[in-house]
């Protein structure tokens, strides 16, 4: 492991980082500055990066106006719910495949991904239809249901890329101990599989929370997630923009907040069966 | 290899699943298939008749069509270039030894965490704009004229903000995958002398091949749909110049609420879909076998 | 102890556990815009009056709102208990008896003092099938400072040869003042508004007699290519992204010489708190080119309720106080009479309080009554609606041909190349709806 690194290198390669870094968080960070301006101020030509009339009157406003603990509860109930259960349903599936191939199972595996290109908005019709007449009409239930199956395929092929690199042998030296597949699936490839699991469940669960279609047109106001606080803030008559920035921090900040404190895991597991 | 056993309980396990995504897939495509032969709008739902593959021929003679086809793929392929061909250096960038690595690694995939409506309002308002953006008043500072980034590039423009989105996830399976490459070779081959150079192309980018593939193949598969974005900053225009596939179908269901029209696009979409996985598989599946 | 059981009740609310009390719950659906906002910060003052009714919210970006609404109505999901919808809605919907039609308002809310022009929008044969919420046309804004430094004098009726000329001459792009700002983002109700009631003021019309679309004809061509070439040499760059937003931001921070738009953007760029220049703004008649029609539209966000609801009479109850002169006066005592509901009722045009506080207010009158959604243009027209058709198909088109006007607008394609692209398109979808052959 030990690289002699120069000094020098380090503050380049430092630099150069930080630098791209700074620059892709860009955008983000200049939403919040936005947030703390006043509306006037956000708009200003040149623009002002620290030094305006710091304010926190966007903040009260966009809470005055829409309850958003209620939208961020809901989201984290729709994006939680349907990670879990397609964790529940993909995990035997993915098991199967890897260690239980047939000549059909790369064919099912990419019939599966193909199931994700279809744009939603083909079968928004049916699909509220259906919904209508199971009365899953802005219903949380209803939603996790649709982002679960929505996002099954991803999480089978994640789970599914991660098992095959779990070498074999351990799980025929442990079916020689007399362990029962389901005991092999609980105590020996679990614990393996670990890192695999926590990055596939938060990059699905990463994605829920962003789905922007389905949420916002199968909620309405009891079941509504952050996306559909957002589309309340989209392009209202006069100005907006510091409004907007507002709200879109707080409807990013849990996510961010997440993402900051299991990066690790994210990017430990996140190989998609890209690393032998 | 596998044992009766396991075959049997492999079955058993894996078809909850694919029962699943069966239904998911079978019941909405029958109600589309259905749909596509009717004329049947929204507005106007009592005049509904069967008009066969009517619907089919309008909406694949339109002539938004063919363009739509055209910029969808032109997005999905900047997008994977660009993603891909800045991703790579920043993960090598993010592999060295950084001091302050894991605020760094966090700026860098914060654009994956935020909604596309979002990212696609910021960038729209807060930084394209012509008048009071940021990259207007950057380029004023340097004396140039600030683009109009809607009117001039729209289409550069909605690239340029998919990949921003994208970016992060590239970079991070390139990242796990330089992680797990094998140091002691890097170390033999600098040894005897190898330039960084030479290490990069005959060690490093061979590793990179498999992640390449994943991050092609992923993307791809969101690439193909991306909607919002489109839906917030230009509406598919000027003229034609962002209508992708999936905007013209939206605009078909919930502009024109063209609902037999409509699926007869989403049926369009599924088969061009289907020709695009066909071709990814046979160019890039080879590397995805175990 | 106290507390937590505080936490989990609060918890319980949440997660929606059902009320004790028999309450009637209303689901309203509106938009996100300023005058929208206020009836629902101030929902408290009608739940305190009716407690037997709460009130639930969803306030969305008007095109989510639109898709979502029509989806619910048209299959019949029951999402919604009240709807704001738009005078273009109401008349198709009414038609296809998606709505209830308002018979019981109440005896004081007084259905005469509405606007005539805005009444009859939204009534059907001699019934009424939503109620205005506030009302609109489309007026002149410019900057008294700017004209008066540059020696014009705006007129009360001007024409589009003054515009055009002022427009020009007020231009100074080194200082980032543009001469004139309109809209120019595709879409039926965003560059198709201004656009469709500026050809009107040229005599040009969507339809003929016999539903044939017209951008073959000579009006159309005199309307886009003036358009055109005026945003060319006095317009803001980006113009082909800029919807009423956006030129709203534009005209308060001072980056534009003239403005025309909706009458409601005239409390917005006078108040102070909003606008750079709000001392600074002047109003005029839309123009004209001596036709006799003037490029205004008009339009209302109305209050409907769906058929098939189950809580009409709480609705209806909703609907009465958001739209009544009570309302009007509410507002007034907490936000100040600049900020109640314009262009619904004549009794608001007569209050001199009013009229002190909103120096646009005869101009707003005006504009609304030179509107005429039954005679939109100088010829005929089978369709009723002054910036748009009131047919079910306009929406489509009406984007369709909006996207070619703004490729022309942004230089991606030529006028003739655009009203060529219009017309087929039009015909095309109007054979498929069965209107021509």
């Amino acid at each position: 492991m030990a690289r002699r690194v120069t000094a020098r290198r380090i503050w380049v390669s430092t630099a150069a980082a930080w630098l791209f870094g700074f620059l892709i968080f860009l955008p983000i960070l200049w939403m919040v500055l936005t947030s703390f301006k006043t509306e006037l101020e956000a708009f200003s030509m040149p623009p002002k990066f620290l030094l305006f009339h710091w304010t926190t009157e966007n903040y009260v406003t966009v809470q005055e106006r829409s309850d958003y603990l209620h939208h961020a509860v809901n989201s984290l109930l729709i994006a939680g719910g349907s990670t879990l259960i397609a964790m529940i349903i993909a995990i035997p599936a993915a098991w199967s495949m890897a260690f239980a191939p047939t000549q059909r199972t790369k064919d099912i595996l990419l019939w599966m991904l193909s199931t994700k290109m279809m744009p939603s908005v083909g079968v928004l019709v049916p699909i509220y239809l259906i919904f209508r007449d199971f009365g899953l009409l802005d219903r949380r239930a209803g939603l996790v249901m649709i982002l679960c199956l929505g996002n099954l395929p991803i999480v089978i092929w994640m789970l599914f890329t991660y098992f095959k690199e779990i070498p074999k042998d351990i799980l025929e030296a442990a079916r020689m101990d007399g362990a029962t597949i389901g005991r092999e699936l609980v105590y020996v490839l679990t614990p393996m599989a670990v890192p695999g699991l926590a990055s596939t469940l938060l990059l699905n669960f990463i994605l829920a929370w962003n789905e922007a279609f389905w949420t916002l047109n199968l909620s309405t106001s009891d079941a509504a997630p952050l996306t559909v606080f957002i589309a309340s803030y989209s392009s209202p008559e006069g100005l907006f923009w510091a409004k907007l920035s507002a709200a879109s921090t707080l409807a990013i900040a849990p996510i961010i907040i997440l993402g900051w404190f299991t990066q690790r895991q994210l990017v430990r597991g996140l190989t998609f069966g890209a690393v032998k | 290899m596998a044992t009766q056993q396991t075959q049997v309980l492999g079955r058993a396990l894996l078809t909850p699943a694919v029962a699943l995504l069966f239904i998911w897939m079978i019941v909405p495509l029958v109600m589309t298939i259905y749909f596509s032969t009717l004329h049947y709008s929204l507005l106007d739902a009592e005049a509904w008749r069967f008009v066969g593959l009517e619907n089919f021929r309008y909406f694949l003679t339109d002539p938004a069509f063919l363009t739509a086809l055209r910029n969808t793929l032109v997005l999905v392929g900047s997008v994977l270039a660009i993603t891909i061909l800045l991703g790579t250096p920043l993960a090598l960038l993010l592999d060295q030894q950084v001091v302050g690595r894991s605020i760094v690694r966090l700026m860098v995939i914060a654009p994956f965490f935020v909604m596309p409506t979002v990212s696609a309002l910021v960038w729209k308002n807060l930084l394209m704009h012509p008048v009071s953006g940021l990259f207007a008043w950057i380029a004023t500072l340097v004396g140039a004229t600030p683009i109009d980034w809607f009117n001039d590039a729209p289409l550069l423009a909605v690239i340029l903000i998919v990949a921003w989105q994208w970016l992060p996830f590239a970079t991070l399976i390139l990242l796990t995958a330089l992680q797990s490459q094998d140091e002691e070779q890097k170390e033999a081959a600098e040894m005897d002398g190898a330039s960084a150079l030479s290490t990069f192309i005959y060690l490093t980018l061979p590793h990179l091949a498999r992640p390449i593939t994943v991050v092609i193949l992923i993307e791809t598969i969101f690439l193909l749909t991306v909607f919002a974005e489109i839906f917030v900053t230009t509406g598919g225009g000027p003229g034609l110049q962002t209508t992708n596939i999936a905007f013209l179908i939206y605009s078909q269901a919930l502009i024109q609420y063209d609902v037999g029209n409509a699926s007869a696009g989403g049926l369009v979409a599924v088969v061009i879909a289907n020709i695009v996985a066909f071709f990814l598989v046979r160019i890039v599946g080879r590397n995805l076998e175990a | 102890m106290k507390h937590v059981l505080g936490v989990l009740l609060g918890a319980a609310t949440l997660l929606g556990t059902a009320p004790s009390i028999a309450q009637t719950t209303l689901t309203i659906a509106t938009v996100n815009n300023g005058d929208m906002i206020r009836m629902q910060a101030l929902t408290n003052e009608f739940t305190a009056k009716n407690p037997d009714i709460s009130v639930k919210w969803v306030t969305l970006e008007e095109n989510v709102l639109r898709q979502r609404v029509t989806t619910d109505i048209a299959t019949k999901g029951g999402q919604f208990d009240v709807l704001t919808i738009g005078t273009y809605e109401v008349p198709i919907w009414a038609k296809k008896n998606w709505l209830v039609p308002l018979d019981n308002l109440g005896a004081d809310y007084d259905t005469a003092d509405l606007l005539p022009k805005i009444r009859d929008a939204v009534s059907a044969s001699g019934k009424l099938y939503a109620a205005p919420f506030y009302g609109e046309s489309s007026m002149v804004m410019y900057r008294t400072d700017l004209f008066e430094k540059a020696g014009l004098t705006m007129p009360e009726k001007p024409t589009w040869d003054f515009v055009i000329d002022a427009a020009k001459k007020l231009t100074d792009k080194s200082a980032g003042v543009y001469g004139i700002c309109l809209r120019g983002k595709a879409g039926w109700g965003e560059n198709m508004a201004f656009l469709t009631a500026m050809s009107n003021s040229f005599g040009a019309r969507w339809f003929d007699e016999k539903w044939e679309p017209q951008f073959d004809k000579p009006e159309w061509k005199k309307t886009l290519s003036t358009y055109v070439d005026l945003m060319k040499a006095a317009g803001p760059p980006g113009a082909s992204s800029n919807g009423f937003n956006e030129n709203l931001a534009l005209f308060n921070s001072g980056k534009c010489a003239m403005w025309i738009d909706a009458t409601v953007a005239a409390s917005f760029v006078t108040n102070p708190k909003d606008s750079r220049v709000a001392d600074k703004v002047g109003f005029a008649l839309a123009p004209n080119a001596g036709l006799g029609k003037n490029a205004n539209w008009l339009w209302a966000w109305n209050l409907a309720i769906p058929a098939g609801s189950k809580k009409t009479v709480a609705a209806e109850k909703f609907i009465a106080w958001a739209t009544s002169k009570d309302y009007t006066k509410l507002v007034a005592s907490k936000e100040g009479w600049a900020n109640v509901p314009p262009g619904t009722r004549t009794s608001l045009y007569q209050n001199p309080e009013y009229l002190k506080v909103a120096p646009f207010a005869k101009l707003t009158l005006a504009s609304i009554d030179a509107a005429d959604p039954n005679k939109p243009t100088v010829q005929p027209v089978p369709y009723v609606g002054v910036q748009y058709a009131a047919i079910p198909e306009f929406q489509g088109i009406g984007t369709a041909v909006g996207q070619q006007f703004s490729a022309a607008l942004s230089g991606s394609s030529t006028v003739d190349a655009a009203l060529a692209a219009a017309q087929s398109a039009t015909e095309r979808e109007m054979k498929r709806a069965g209107y021509i052959k």
